[in-house]
């Protein structure tokens, strides 16, 4: 069992996020912030466009010898003296974990941000068996308070506004004056560093994520720009690394492409302020880090997407540009797509991994604009792939009776050129002459849909087709 | 069948393999023992005045300060008017390293203690195995010389480089690793640490001084 979705749901949550007031003013942080930062470091790397190539072609690579470098990357970190483990699925993950944790005694863990610690529904097994799990990222903290799952890959509690974060550090920090002044943002940052910061000390083990596994040495890499999970995993005697499979590349040389594209296209960052290499446990000598470390290595869906039309989705880095970019992201956010990824790789990654049937919804959640693609680092060309969804879920059966009459109906005119022609050029006629007046329509039969939210314009009386023909004739002679 | 070897025979169903074909397998060997560095930004690739120039330039950008001393008998006076400009305890915690332990720290009123961190350090130093000029970025190497949790737990971090040891781009920093430690293998930690600690996760502003260090300072020693 994966963390619990909601995203059949995706109508409602879609329409409660539009009339939440707070939500609203909070997404404005995304559609003015992220975009413009992006674009300022793309443009100021000539090379910019050539490494985006480059981290597609390294990652098409990786995933053709997926089988090959997944050996190569366990034998180096079995030789540098760490664990690797093997999970099939979110049980088995959950379960090798919660070993580890019992195996260090452990009353506490910290945890540095990882989304497949989401998607495994980590935190909640851990509490459930007698272990505290702690959130270290500012956001990842702040929503954990809330018992919220992230609204965001990169930015997790883009959702909240900072006096929603003041109501939550004053109803938890019960141990701080009540009186006590968090009216500027950088207050509630010192206040999180001050309690978080005896957190890490205490822990007894460090769960983090992996943004890349390098086969040639046996490292995991985190980036992060408040060191938490740095601090994660060097201060508790233990360090467990979550990683899907797909992390993985070839060399520190692929990384090193790989990270060029990554904080410019998540936070517009020349480089994020942390990158750490860590392989294997302390070394004789060493006067610091953790005593054990374990790579637990989880499928959980995505070897059955290699070699499928989904494979290309594997290549995804979790840098957040497509979600930063989307129409439909910057109105409903991220907690309306109903599980662990939003945005436009989460409408194809979330149907892969817990069924079109569950999640069919998101990959509709698009007006296919064409932004996500244009920015997305390794070129996964997510319109294409939710297109892919809409047929899967039509042949399936699983789109709504009212729009598979609807689709059939106007499938029949199409497979008929004549009649579709002369269908339209009368409906539009009619159109025309019936909204002559006002120039629109506050009421159509079969479109309340529509004419509920907006008027529907007028047509001027004459199709695309009929123009196109007309326009052509005028120039050809 | 055991998880392990369930994903492998996943994995290579999907890909319609066997896992045993010498052509993939020279061809994965081939990229580990090359290690191809793909394209490489023109921006760092500039050597001598120049190079320390960009480093400063973009080390600067992410927030940290630089200053440059002539040579490393000059560090331990840059540092503490460093820490008296911005009314800083004249303490400071550092490794065992061995370039920092040979300067005159004698000659300032800094109070030096040794070894890693247990979070109560307002100050510590560390010297860099090298910098990379393309992001103004610090490269560190975990062991007792310049122990990992001083990189993160004092509110002041100064980091010292020696200007001989900063290069164009990362690739050349990888080299410099694969000739000290070995082709495939790694020091237990490297950290790439470029300015100071940050989050954006309240509304989206940047607010410095997160979990890490508030303050990153950079001491680029000239000469030998």
């Amino acid at each position: 069992m994966n963390v619990h979705s909601t995203s059949p749901q995706f109508k409602q949550n879609a329409a409660r996020a539009l009339h939440d007031a707070q939500l609203q003013k909070a997404l404005n942080n995304v559609k003015q912030g992220f975009i413009d930062k992006r674009k300022a470091a793309a443009d100021k790397l000539p090379e910019f466009e050539a490494l985006r190539d480059s981290a597609r072609d390294i990652k098409n690579h990786t995933l053709e010898h997926l089988d090959l470098y997944l050996e190569a990357y366990e034998s180096k970190v079995k030789a540098s003296g760490g664990h690797v483990h093997f999970a099939r699925n979110a049980e088995e993950a959950r379960e090798i974990i919660l070993e580890i944790c019992r195996e260090a005694d452990a009353k506490t863990v910290t945890k540095g941000k990882s989304m497949i610690s989401e998607e495994i529904g980590i935190n909640h097994y851990l509490e459930a068996n007698g272990i505290r799990p702690i959130e270290t990222d500012l956001g990842e903290y702040i929503i954990q308070l809330r018992n919220e799952l992230p609204s965001h890959i990169i930015a997790p509690a883009v959702h909240l506004n900072a006096t929603q974060v003041e109501q939550d550090f004053r109803r938890v920090h019960t141990h701080l004056d009540a009186k006590r002044d968090l009216s500027e943002p950088v207050q509630l940052l010192t206040e999180a560093r001050a309690v978080l910061r005896e957190r890490f000390l205490a822990a007894d083990v460090g769960i983090t994520g992996a943004n890349f596994l390098v086969a040639e040495t046996g490292t995991s890499i985190i980036v992060t720009n408040e060191g938490n999970g740095d601090l994660t995993q060097i201060l508790p005697k233990t360090h467990i690394v979550l990683a899907s499979l797909e992390k993985l590349v070839p060399t520190l040389e692929d990384a090193s492409q790989l990270l060029r594209v990554l904080a410019r296209s998540a936070t517009g960052q020349e480089m994020s302020v942390y990158t750490t290499f860590s392989t294997g446990p302390r070394r004789s000598g060493d006067a610091d880090g953790p005593e054990n470390y374990h790579v637990v290595l989880i499928d959980n869906g995505r070897s059955s997407m290699l070699g499928t039309s989904f494979e290309e989705m594997l290549r995804c880095i979790r840098c957040g540009a497509c979600m930063n970019h989307c129409p439909v992201y910057h109105a409903v956010g991220g907690h309306a797509y109903g599980w662990v990824y939003p945005g436009p790789m989460g409408a194809v990654l979330t149907p892969s991994l817990i069924g079109v049937d569950q999640a069919g919804h998101l990959p509709n959640a698009s007006t296919f604009c064409g932004r996500c693609e244009s920015v997305c680092p390794v070129r996964i060309p997510l319109p294409k792939l939710m297109r892919h969804w809409r047929e899967r879920e039509f042949e399936r059966h699983l789109t709504p009776a009212s729009v598979r009459s609807g689709l059939s109906f106007w499938g029949f005119f199409a497979k008929r050129p004549a009649l579709y022609r002369l269908a339209t050029r009368a409906a539009m006629a009619g159109l025309a002459f019936a909204g002559r007046q006002r120039g629109r329509f506050t009421w159509l039969p079969f479109s309340k849909g529509w004419t509920k939210y907006r008027d529907f314009p007028a047509p001027q009386g004459e199709t695309f087709q009929a123009r196109w023909q007309r326009e052509r004739k005028g120039k050809t002679a | 069948m055991s998880a392990r070897d369930e994903i492998f025979a996943n994995i290579r169903r999907s890909l319609g393999v066997k896992g045993n074909e010498t052509i993939r397998k020279q061809i994965v060997q081939d990229r580990l023992e090359r290690a191809p560095r793909g394209v490489i930004p023109t921006r760092g690739q500039v050597s001598g005045e120049e190079r320390i120039a960009l480093f400063k330039t973009m080390a600067e950008a992410s927030l940290a300060t630089v200053t440059e001393v002539s040579s490393a008998a000059d560090v331990p006076q840059s540092i503490a008017l460093f820490l008296r400009d911005h009314n800083l305890p004249a303490t400071l915690r550092m490794g065992d390293d061995l370039r920092l332990k040979a300067m005159p720290w004698g000659e300032t009123t800094l109070e030096i203690s040794h070894g890693p961190s247990e979070g109560g350090d307002l100050n510590a130093v560390s010297h860099a195995f090298g910098g990379v000029a393309e992001t103004g970025t610090l490269a560190m190497i975990s062991g007792p010389e310049n122990p990992s949790t001083l990189n993160f737990l004092p509110d002041n971090h100064i980091i010292v480089v020696s200007a001989k040891d900063i290069a164009s781009d990362y690739e050349s920093v990888w080299n410099r690793v694969r000739f000290a430690f070995g082709k495939g293998s790694m020091p237990r930690t490297v950290n790439w640490i470029t300015g100071p600690s940050r989050s954006g996760d309240i509304e989206q502003t940047l607010l410095l001084g997160a979990h890490g260090p508030r303050r990153l300072h950079v001491v680029v020693v000239r000469e030998q």
